[in-house]
């Protein structure tokens, strides 16, 4: 078995309302060195055998179903688990 | 006139889209559950507001990949009207059938207010019935209702016309442009936040929402004289 | 833990263990009389969980029969899922509400969200089709960052799940007072909609039945949450975090969409939610409600987590699920409805004829006891009652008025309390239109739903202003229905009935359990007179953060039969040079009130007085003068008096105003909270017929078109400003406390 770690951000161009509120909490709470924040999605896949190309198969995921690439960028690890 | 109600799992306006063609328009209407494999049957096509999937991973992506989104396509490319509202709309930019994303309103809160739309294009099979520059009261409710584009895709919007309806006054979301509504290049696929379907009575406040679904049977009537 | 590590019976009992799952030594003994044996682990916790107060309402039992409970139009009283009540024409409406005030204490969202979960289920196990939710909301007063953290995150789990699951939440109303602050009250009421024929039961009849297990998997989640419920919070509360579970709407609109389906099925015999205590009390009751038994092999059981012990499956929480019992033989045709939206549906026992409730794990009997023993039977507890020693000192001091300087200034600071204060800020958070019957949004006085396919109305309100409950218990317990009463016949309907949850303290303390039977006799006396029953509701106790009780608070969802949907009014004016009339006699009554709480920071005294027979015969007289078609616009007098009520009148009439005489002493005439009184307006052509109804009606003033809200007494001019500047102080109170900081 493998398990993938997938991260899906938001485009650098894309507004991110949710990380500008974070960020002001953050320096409501004196962190005022916070210069910027980015929220995104962390999914953990983990893999069976298979006989498809392992990088093939997860950009796959990634362009059809996982992120939505008008809007957002994704990048992935692959570990192997037990 | 037939129409189809598209149903996903999470749909939740697909009733409120049903009673506004049957009840209010007097036209054909059926629910189709979001594995059916031929819609050749339907005339129209209305893809309801609702969560489907519960809008987990993100709004409208795991309908979009339901057996009944191969079929939207073709009725798409066949002509057919397609109306895609809330999530629908949604649904129906993750399918790539319209251009753009929605993304969280810009305060981070779900809302549900009847708000002005203004009729920017009523040159379309879907606004027909309105007059040009009109101002309509429609409820918007949703949560991820903030429309947005790159700068080619805008530019593309507005020189063919395909911005329908826009934010009159207030724009609730942040959409870019005041952005409510739009059609593809052909014109033959809406996809609007509001929902018309909610606007057909007056008793419940408004019935501005019902001249969409008049425009839809016009066009089609007319290009279906028997 | 495994279970081979669960503690031996010996244990149990020698090292009280029992203790930690909240039973007394003498419950533990009549355990031990009834099983004629010592209870193992997994029965140790049935029976605690069962023997809860928020399962067995042990302490509350004596109370709860006070309330009238019957009536013609009832067909389901209390004891089901939900109550039901005939509307004509062989539909009925279903309607209950509950608390979940511990859980949303500890996290807001997900407390809020899952009992609004909760809620839904228990309207739909009735085989109805949920169609409106509505919350009663308690907290402390917004100064504080955990106060307004409650409060945004539990309006924002209530969306979250409502929204998501598309049942529109159409109204309810939210009070903020101070003794909320650490222990808020999240109080949710579904209303449904069933044909006659569809009408189910939470019964296991039947011997050799299916009893099978659809929705969600079970986890360890809220295991004991029911016994949670049945304490007081503490800081330590935080600590029992797993109690909460987390809400999955998503999975609730499947699982509700397969029940109706199941509910047309001949095949099933009876369906009942897995709610508090889970598997347990479902199974427990639906077997004991039939005079039946059940056995259950729990390695069926669909788990999402691994190693479950029989204690944990027994006790888990885990939201969305539903055990129906199915013709045996028939099973299939149910699990194809459950195949169709992607759920579990699984045969995990059957129907006996033993009345046991036997569970089977591993291939061993794992728990053996008597289902009544668990369901019925659980101890009754009569407890010590006592006057507490404010009563009589309240009862003591005679009514005065405030003092009041500025007439003007003092409305707006009301206008801008958050009790008063618009709750649009709330309410645009929900999808209040979803599924297009809302004739009537959130707003007036009662939300207004059409029944499609008829020209009727359900009107529906939640209410109980606790201050006056916590002065004079009695009393406030009769206001809190005449007010909701109030609510649903100034927009045109006939109360039905009443559901409530009832908020207290720890009823261990005498002074506690005597608030709760007075304000039991209130609501029953109130219930008799106003014909309407209560069918159903849920009990709350221990709301205390570190010994200090919240203000008794039993609240009361009330919903309406409107006839016709011409008859639909509303609170704000329609039309300029309409005659405004002041309905009901205003008395110097300041116990309790608004301005009480405004100008001495804290409240004393009496609550205002109320005679049912007055209040019924006036309600009656609203109702008649709606059908004949003559008030224009009907508003009850509540919080702020009078010129709170005019008002919230104009707010929202595209440029009208008011312009009113007022007899009497001013500050009296305007802010006192007397009751049984309405402010209407009337055409002008309709003034007579409308005295004849009601020929005490005062007449104070007219509809005006100039957007000011102007008010008088004989000596000259008490109140003037501009309709917007008025509506702008109490819509942008509550927007405001929230973003200030603290």
């Amino acid at each position: 078995m493998t398990k993938v770690k997938i991260y899906v951000t938001l485009r650098e161009s894309v507004l991110d309302p949710q990380g500008s509120a974070v960020q002001g909490s953050l320096a409501k709470m004196g962190y005022n060195e916070v210069e910027d924040v980015r929220i995104g999605k962390y999914l953990e896949v983990v893999i069976g055998d298979t006989d498809r190309d392992l990088d093939v198969l997860v950009k796959e995921m990634c362009e059809k179903l996982l992120a939505n690439t008008v809007i957002e960028d994704y990048r992935y690890e692959v570990e192997e688990a037990n | 006139m037939k129409f189809a109600v598209l149903v996903f799992p999470g749909s939740n306006c697909d009733i409120d889209m049903y009673h506004a063609i049957k009840d209010e328009l007097g036209e054909e209407v059926e629910y189709v559950w979001h594995d059916a494999t031929d819609l050749s049957e339907f005339d129209g096509i209305l893809v309801p507001g609702g969560f489907s999937y519960g809008d987990y991973l993100r709004c409208g992506a795991m309908a979009n990949q339901s057996n009944v989104m191969a079929e939207v396509k073709k009725a798409a490319e066949a002509g057919k009207p397609v109306l895609g509202v809330c999530n629908g709309f949604q649904i129906l930019t993750e399918a790539g059938l319209l251009p753009g994303a929605l993304l969280r309103n810009k305060n981070l809160k779900f809302m549900c207010r009847t708000v002005q739309l203004k009729v920017e294009n009523n040159d379309t099979l879907f606004t027909n019935q309105y007059e040009a520059g009109q101002i309509i009261n429609i409820p918007i409710a949703h949560g991820e209702g903030n429309y947005f584009c790159d700068d080619e895709t805008l530019a593309k919007l507005k020189a063919n016309n395909q911005i329908v309806f826009t934010y009159s006054g207030d724009n609730p979301n942040g959409s870019l442009e005041d952005i409510a509504g739009i059609v593809n290049e052909r014109g033959n696929v809406l996809g609007m936040m509001p929902h018309p379907e909610r606007a057909v009575d007056a008793l419940l406040g408004s019935d501005d929402g019902l001249k969409v679904f008049k425009s839809i049977v016009k066009m089609w009537r007319e290009s279906h004289v028997s | 833990m495994s279970a081979s590590l669960e503690p031996t019976q010996e244990q149990i009992k020698d090292q009280k263990l029992y203790a930690g799952m909240g039973m007394s030594d003498e419950e533990f003994a009549m355990v031990e009389k009834i099983l004629g044996r010592l209870p193992n682990w997994t029965e140790t916790g049935l029976f605690s969980v069962m023997w809860s107060e928020h399962c067995s309402y042990k302490n509350s039992k004596p109370v709860l029969r006070k309330f009238p409970t019957k009536g013609p139009q009832v067909l389901q009283g209390p004891g089901e899922g939900a109550g039901i009540v005939d509307i004509g024409d062989e539909q009925a409406v279903v309607f209950k509400m509950e608390s979940h005030n511990h859980p949303s204490a500890i996290e807001p969202y997900q407390g809020a969200a899952t009992g609004v979960g909760g809620i839904i289920r228990d309207v739909f196990s009735m085989g109805a089709r949920p169609i409106a939710m509505l919350n009663s909301l308690r907290f402390g007063e917004l100064q504080s960052e955990r106060g307004k953290y409650l409060f945004e995150e539990v309006v924002a789990g209530i969306a979250g799940y409502g929204n998501c699951i598309g049942i529109p939440t159409v109204g309810g109303e939210i009070q903020f007072d101070p003794c909320y602050e650490g222990n808020p009250l999240v109080n949710a009421m579904c209303v449904g909609l069933i044909d006659h024929k569809d009408i189910q039961k939470g019964i296991a009849a039947g011997t050799g039945n299916t009893v099978m297990y659809v929705g969600a998997k079970t986890g360890r989640d809220g295991i004991h949450g029911a016994t949670f419920a049945s304490e007081e919070l503490s800081e330590a509360s935080e600590e029992k975090r797993p109690a909460v579970q987390v809400g999955d709407p998503f999975m609730e609109k499947l699982l509700l969409e397969a029940c109706l389906e199941v509910v047309k099925s001949d095949a099933l015999v009876g369906i009942q939610d897995m709610g508090a205590a889970g598997l347990t009390s479902s199974s427990a009751e639906m077997a004991s409600k039939a005079g039946s038994g059940v056995e259950m092999n729990l390695d069926l059981v669909p788990q999402r987590e691994t190693g479950m012990t029989a204690y944990e499956m027994m006790l888990s929480e885990s939201q969305e699920r539903m055990l129906l019992v199915v013709k045996k033989g028939r099973e299939d045709e149910i699990k194809a409805i459950f195949d169709k939206y992607g759920l579990d549906a699984v045969a995990i026992g059957h129907v006996t004829d033993d009345k046991m409730l036997r569970l089977v794990h591993k291939g061993e009997v794992v728990a053996e006891v008597p289902a009544d023993a668990l369901a019925e039977d659980a101890p009754v507890y009569h407890k010590p009652s006592k006057e507490p020693a404010y009563f009589a000192e309240f009862q003591a001091i005679e009514n005065s008025e405030p003092q009041v300087a500025d007439y003007k200034e003092t409305l707006k600071a009301l206008l801008q309390a958050p009790t008063i204060a618009s709750k649009e800020w709330v309410y645009d958070q929900y999808d209040y239109q979803v599924r297009t019957n809302t004739v009537v949004a959130p707003g007036s006085d009662a939300a207004v739903l059409r029944v499609r396919g008829t020209n009727k109305g359900l009107a529906m309100t939640t209410d109980c202003n606790s201050r006056y409950i916590y002065l004079d218990p009695e009393t406030g317990g009769k206001i809190a229905v005449a007010e909701a009463a109030r609510n649903i016949v100034a927009s045109g309907g006939r109360p039905l009935a009443i559901t409530d949850c009832l908020n207290f303290g720890n009823p261990e303390k005498p002074e506690i359990f005597w608030q709760i039977e007075k304000s039991a006799d209130g609501i029953a006396a109130a219930c008799n007179a106003l014909n309407s029953p209560v069918i159903g509701g849920n009990v709350s106790l221990y709301n205390e953060r570190s010994g200090e009780a919240v203000y008794p608070t039993p609240t009361i969802g009330m919903v309406g039969l409107i006839d016709d949907l011409t008859q639909v009014t509303t609170q704000q004016v329609k039309q300029a040079g309409d005659v405004v009339y002041l309905v009901g006699e205003t008395f110097t009554e300041f116990g309790g009130s608004e301005l009480q709480k405004l100008v001495h920071g804290k409240i004393f005294g009496k609550a205002p007085r109320i005679d049912l027979d007055l209040e019924a015969q006036r309600q009656e007289a609203i109702l008649t003068a709606i059908r004949e078609g003559l008030l224009q616009s009907a508003h009850d007098v509540s919080e702020g008096g009078v010129a709170v009520a005019l008002a919230e009148k104009t707010f929202g009439s595209d440029g009208l105003g008011v312009n009113v005489t007022l007899e009497g002493s001013a500050v009296t005439a305007l802010f006192s909270e007397s009751q049984s009184r309405f402010v209407v307006t009337v055409k002008e052509e309709n003034t007579a017929a409308f005295e004849k109804i009601i020929p005490d009606a005062k007449k104070i003033g007219f509809v005006t078109d100039d957007a000011n809200l102007s008010i008088n007494d004989e000596s000259g001019n008490l109140v003037t400003g501009s309709v917007e500047e008025f509506r702008s102080a109490w819509k942008g109170a509550i927007p405001c406390l929230v973003k200030s900081e603290a």
